[in-house]
């Protein structure tokens, strides 16, 4: 069996991976970057769709471009690259603290990976039906958005003509434009929530623009078709129950869903990760570094982002902090934040006060003109004005050392951040 | 601002308010625009009222066993009336890489400055 | 599984119906000098009843020996250790408890205590409420004891059909699928059956092992009249890291109608919770209820009470094939000559599968088939290697032996694209196919990721178009286009 060893092993080269990996290398770490696909990128490689890189590099990107920024930096630098290699299994019980990686490669055979440090950079899988639990029978044309995207961006088929997407997400709107875009008739885009959940822009130009209709608050109560789907039943929700006697059906051949995404992680719980039931991912120091010593987690792994410039981000500071567990670098003392009134949660949950850092978190009030309160054990520390808050657009604070330079930190003090 | 109906109504999308947006004309032709916060929400409704271009992103067929089908974007918005015949001319391309992401594959179409490039870099098949 | 022109001779037995039943009549006839052809209307084996059920081996307990379906159940449940020796299925004898949630019930544990007794199950204990608590801990504080019946275990009810069809297949049995038999009539001793795309078969006997259309069979051959009923059963799939899986098998304390919604540990790790029992009349009907779920997860938190809907991945239905009053009906008919019934095989039709193979070689042997045992009748087919069930040394080996080994497909379920091929191979060439033979697709993403690649297997190890790939057969096509 190939043995290899490397600083930081990192897991997934997807937005997170990328980053996270080209941010160890440029500090002279050895670094192996972990990948099941043959190319770099992860999803970005199927969002062939605008709208990255704003943030990142103040210009507006296709995923493929935002990844390819990335993969480059990756290529020139000094990381080890193994793709087509997954992943299966990450010891870290281990009596020197070394990290354990097993990976299965058509090329290498089994190879053992051992690693001071551990960046998981794994992403999301999608919730599917049988998350959802949609009653009815099992035929073909059931398709999540996300493997319906790769199988027309990728691989150039069209799973079918007359679509109906559940759920009006950025992933469910985006291909509603797609499918619409091959050639298939979207008849309906229906959405559980009051309101959307994708970005206003994504209504407009991927259902307005098609005049695709949206149903708020419906669901699709049951699929039709014993080969193939033929149909949907769509029932309003009546107090949050489906109600039957206004139910209409829509006939159609396929089913998107884009009901959601679920951060895998799989390997990071049989590694001993203790997972943040907030968000499905793992419990972060400041220092982004999970409950199991030199094993961190960044990027939608951690918590389901909206936006990949953040994801890099996230992934640079915790490449960063990797580097510094690496150098025995701790912060001496840490403080617990906890999520305050109408807040979701926020990442991480602890903040240093000789380092503090950005925090992201979400809301869950949708609110324009709305107020940020962070408080020290219960004392007002700071105030911030954001123009418009919505749960599925994350937000973010950075810590300034001046603020917190100022606050009378305690042993056991508590930041708790809400917003109103 | 006399009571009439409004010609049209859309969502502002230049920043994530998504103000509720009417547009008026009057008798001299001239739009007027309410229910937006800020002067962004005038300048988009022209532009979609009179010229409205979108971005249009979809992939073309690639000579490649690596990825069958090649990512392509156009480079800036094109106006509407144009989509259609551009991703009909871009599903009938076949490219051969190696193509480097940025690359021109279809110059200037049908006369209206947007170019059609790859929006990711492919090399060639070993 | 081939589904070409029968070029041989007449067969000796035609066997109708390639689920569990069947399967082991086949396997079980293979072991003699007899010319036997199982005839499957789908396109592949076990897809009918034996496709969706519980997956249970009983544990003798449930029936009075009375009945024919308790005798074979017994039988069958002593077969297992053996089968899984020869064949290559994931088999455990976890056991089973039998939950009361209050004194009412401890006095129907007796009753079923004594019946286990009389029937001669193996280690048959009565629990107070500190053994069941000690056996499973998970239990509901409401449970006041129950019986353990450590002889009984799960399996994957398709994974076992696959096994057993593949031995005998390799002791000469020629399968036919997409079979589906339309007519039949009787000259010079023997059956001439045809099928519904003008294929023939003829067979001296024939055996009716056709699940849920074993009333049409027999009507097409002029054998005796019943009707088989559909009794739909609706199960939950719940993930393999839920909190509630139990050590054992739970039942509650069964009705008149039946054994009740069970909590399950699969072989494999998942839980399955149900099934539901519902009579219906559309034999095609597999849809999930909306209803019938919400009762599952109800009578399931009744014995675990940390069974949790977020835990849930999957909903299927399965189809119980009921008549009569209950008992299985295996005889040789009294109308049609050589024609061998095997109708009404619900529960526990899994656990007596083996017995009921040996039951109907002896039937035939008493309806004149003579049977003489073949020299080289091999019992054991090779075992299949699957990455996830190996060491890491033993899987890097297997991937310097074949590279597919080392590509892994569904990471969910740790399937690798040698596996997948050689289910391909092996003519499980749909998507469902591929699943139900390898497990990949299974797992808690539900073949969000796989998918795609294997549908590009199928097309690159067939070559198949896109548009021809199926989910499982003829109208079940995945893709209608392609850019």
């Amino acid at each position: 069996m190939k043995e290899l060893h490397y600083d930081v092993l990192v897991i997934g080269a997807g937005a997170g991976g990328l980053a996270a990996a080209a941010e160890v290398a440029k500090h002279d770490a050895t670094c192996a970057l972990v990948e099941r696909e043959s190319h770099l990128g992860g999803i970005l490689i199927q969002c062939i769709h605008n709208g990255f890189g704003l943030e990142e590099y103040k210009e507006e990107l296709t995923g493929p471009e935002f990844a390819e920024r990335l993969a480059v930096e990756v290529r020139n630098s000094a990381v080890d690259v193994y793709t087509d290699t997954t992943v299966t299994q990450l010891e870290t019980d281990t009596d020197d603290g070394l990290k354990i990686a097993y990976c299965f490669s058509a090329v290498y055979g089994v190879i053992r990976i051992s690693a001071r440090a551990v960046v998981l950079a794994m992403g999301c899988r999608e919730r599917n039906r049988g998350n959802i639990r949609t009653p009815g029978t099992r035929p073909a044309g059931v398709y999540t958005a996300g493997l319906a995207q790769r199988l027309v961006n990728i691989e150039g088929y069209i799973p079918g003509k007359d679509v109906v997407i559940v759920g009006s997400g950025d992933i469910g709107l985006i291909m509603a434009r797609r499918m619409t875009w091959v050639g298939a008739t979207v008849h309906a885009v229906i959405e559980i929530q009051p309101y959307p959940s994708g970005l206003t822009r994504n209504i407009v130009q991927c259902l307005n623009d098609f005049d695709i209709p949206l149903y708020l608050s419906h669901v699709v109560s049951r699929i039709e078709g014993r080969d193939r789907v033929e149909k949907v039943r769509v029932s309003p929700l009546d107090n949050g129950i489906p109600d039957e006697d206004n139910s209409f059906d829509i006939p159609c051949d396929t089913l998107l869903l884009s009901v959601g995404l679920v951060p895998e992680n799989e390997l990071s719980k049989e590694a001993g990760v203790d997972i943040n039931p907030q968000t499905n991912g793992a419990l972060v120091d400041s220092t982004m570094m999970t409950s199991v010593d030199g094993v961190f987690s960044c990027g939608n792994v951690l918590h389901v982002h909206d936006l990949a410039d953040w994801v890099a981000e996230e992934a640079r500071r915790t490449g960063r902090y990797a580097v510094q567990y690496l150098r025995n670098k701790r912060p001496n003392r840490q403080v617990r934040i906890k999520a305050g009134a109408n807040v979701r949660y926020i990442n991480p949950t602890m903040f240093d006060p000789d380092n503090p850092d950005k925090l992201y978190f979400r809301s869950l009030i949708v609110k324009n003109q709305a107020k940020l309160h962070l408080k020290l054990d219960h004392n007002p520390v700071k105030e911030v004005k954001m123009s418009h808050i919505q749960p599925s657009e994350m937000l973010h604070v950075n810590l300034k050392p001046k603020d917190v330079a100022s606050w009378n930190i305690m042993k056991d003090s508590v930041l708790e951040v809400s917003v109103e | 601002m006399s009571q009439q109906e409004p010609i049209q109504e859309m969502i502002c999308i230049s920043c994530p308010l998504g103000c509720h947006l009417s547009l008026y004309k009057d008798e001299t032709d001239k739009l007027t625009v309410t229910g937006n916060k800020c002067k962004r929400g005038v300048v988009y409704a022209e532009e979609e009222f009179y010229a409205p271009k979108r971005v249009v992103t979809c992939t073309c067929r690639a000579e490649s066993t690596v990825l069958p089908r090649l990512p392509v974007r156009t480079t800036t918005s094109l106006p509407k009336e144009h989509i259609d015949a551009l991703l009909k001319a871009a599903y009938e391309l076949t490219v051969k890489p190696p193509v480097a992401c940025g690359q021109v594959l279809i110059e200037d179409f049908n006369g209206t400055g947007v170019n059609l490039i790859a929006s990711m870099s492919l090399g060639a098949d070993r | 599984m081939a589904s070409t022109d029968r070029s041989t001779a007449r067969a000796d037995v035609a066997i109708i119906g390639a689920g569990l039943s069947g399967s082991c009549i086949a396997r079980q006839l293979s072991a003699y000098e007899l010319d036997t052809v199982l005839l499957e209307k789908e396109c592949d084996v076990s897809l009918g009843v034996s496709r969706a059920n519980s997956g249970i081996v009983h544990g003798g307990f449930h029936h009075n020996l009375k009945y024919l379906k308790s005798r074979l159940e017994i039988r069958g449940n002593l077969m297992y250790d053996r089968l899984q020796r020869e064949l290559d299925f994931p088999f455990k004898r976890c056991g089973i408890l039998v939950v009361a949630l209050n004194d009412e019930e401890m006095k129907y544990i007796d009753h079923l205590y004594t019946q286990g007794l009389e029937n001669g199950a193996i280690g048959i204990e009565m629990c107070s409420r500190e053994r069941m608590f000690e056996l499973e801990p998970k239990l509901n504080s409401d449970c006041v004891g129950g019986l353990h019946a450590p002889g009984g275990g799960v399996l994957e009810p398709y994974r076992f059909v696959f096994s057993v069809v593949e031995s005998a297949k390799k002791n000469g049995v020629e399968v036919l699928t997409k079979f589906e038999v339309e007519r039949a009539e009787r000259a010079n001793e023997h059956y001439t059956i045809h099928a519904a795309d003008g294929r023939t078969v003829e067979a001296r006997y024939v055996v009716n092992a056709a699940g849920l259309y074993a009333d049409r069979v027999s009507s097409i051959f002029g054998a005796e009249e019943f009707t088989i009923t559909p009794r739909k059963g609706e199960y939950y799939l719940l993930d393999r890291a839920t909190q509630a899986g139990p050590q054992r098998v739970l039942f509650p304390v069964p009705t008149k109608v039946s054994k009740g919604m069970l909590v399950i540990p699969t072989v494999e790790g998942t839980v399955l919770i149900g099934p539901t029992a519902e009579e219906i009349e559309d034999k095609e009907d597999l849809s999930t209820n909306a209803d019938q779920l919400a009762q599952i997860l109800d009578q399931a938190r009744k014995m675990v009470p940390k069974v949790s809907q977020t835990d849930v991945i999957t909903a299927f239905s399965g189809l119980r094939p009921a008549s009569g009053d209950g008992d299985f009906y295996i005889d040789i008919s009294k109308k049609a000559p050589n024609f061998i019934q095997v109708a009404g095989i619900q529960s526990p039709g899994l656990t007596a599968a083996p017995a009921i193979g040996e039951y109907v070689k002896d039937l035939l042997k008493k309806a004149g088939c003579s049977l003489s045992e073949k020299s080289d009748y091999d019992p054991f087919i090779s075992k299949l290697p699957r990455i996830r069930d190996v060491s890491p040394y033993e899987a890097d080996a297997l991937v310097a032996s074949n590279p597919a080994y080392g590509n892994v497909v569904c990471r969910c379920e740790e399937i690798s694209e040698a596996e997948i091929v050689e289910a391909i191979k092996r003519g499980h060439a749909t998507l469902d196919g591929v699943k139900y033979f390898t497990r990949a697709g299974m797992g808690r993403c539900q073949g969000g990721f796989c998918s795609y690649k294997i549908m590009k297997l199928l097309m690159r190890e067939t070559g198949m178009s896109y548009r021809e790939i199926q989910k499982r057969g003829a109208g079940t096509e995945l893709l209608q286009d392609a850019l």
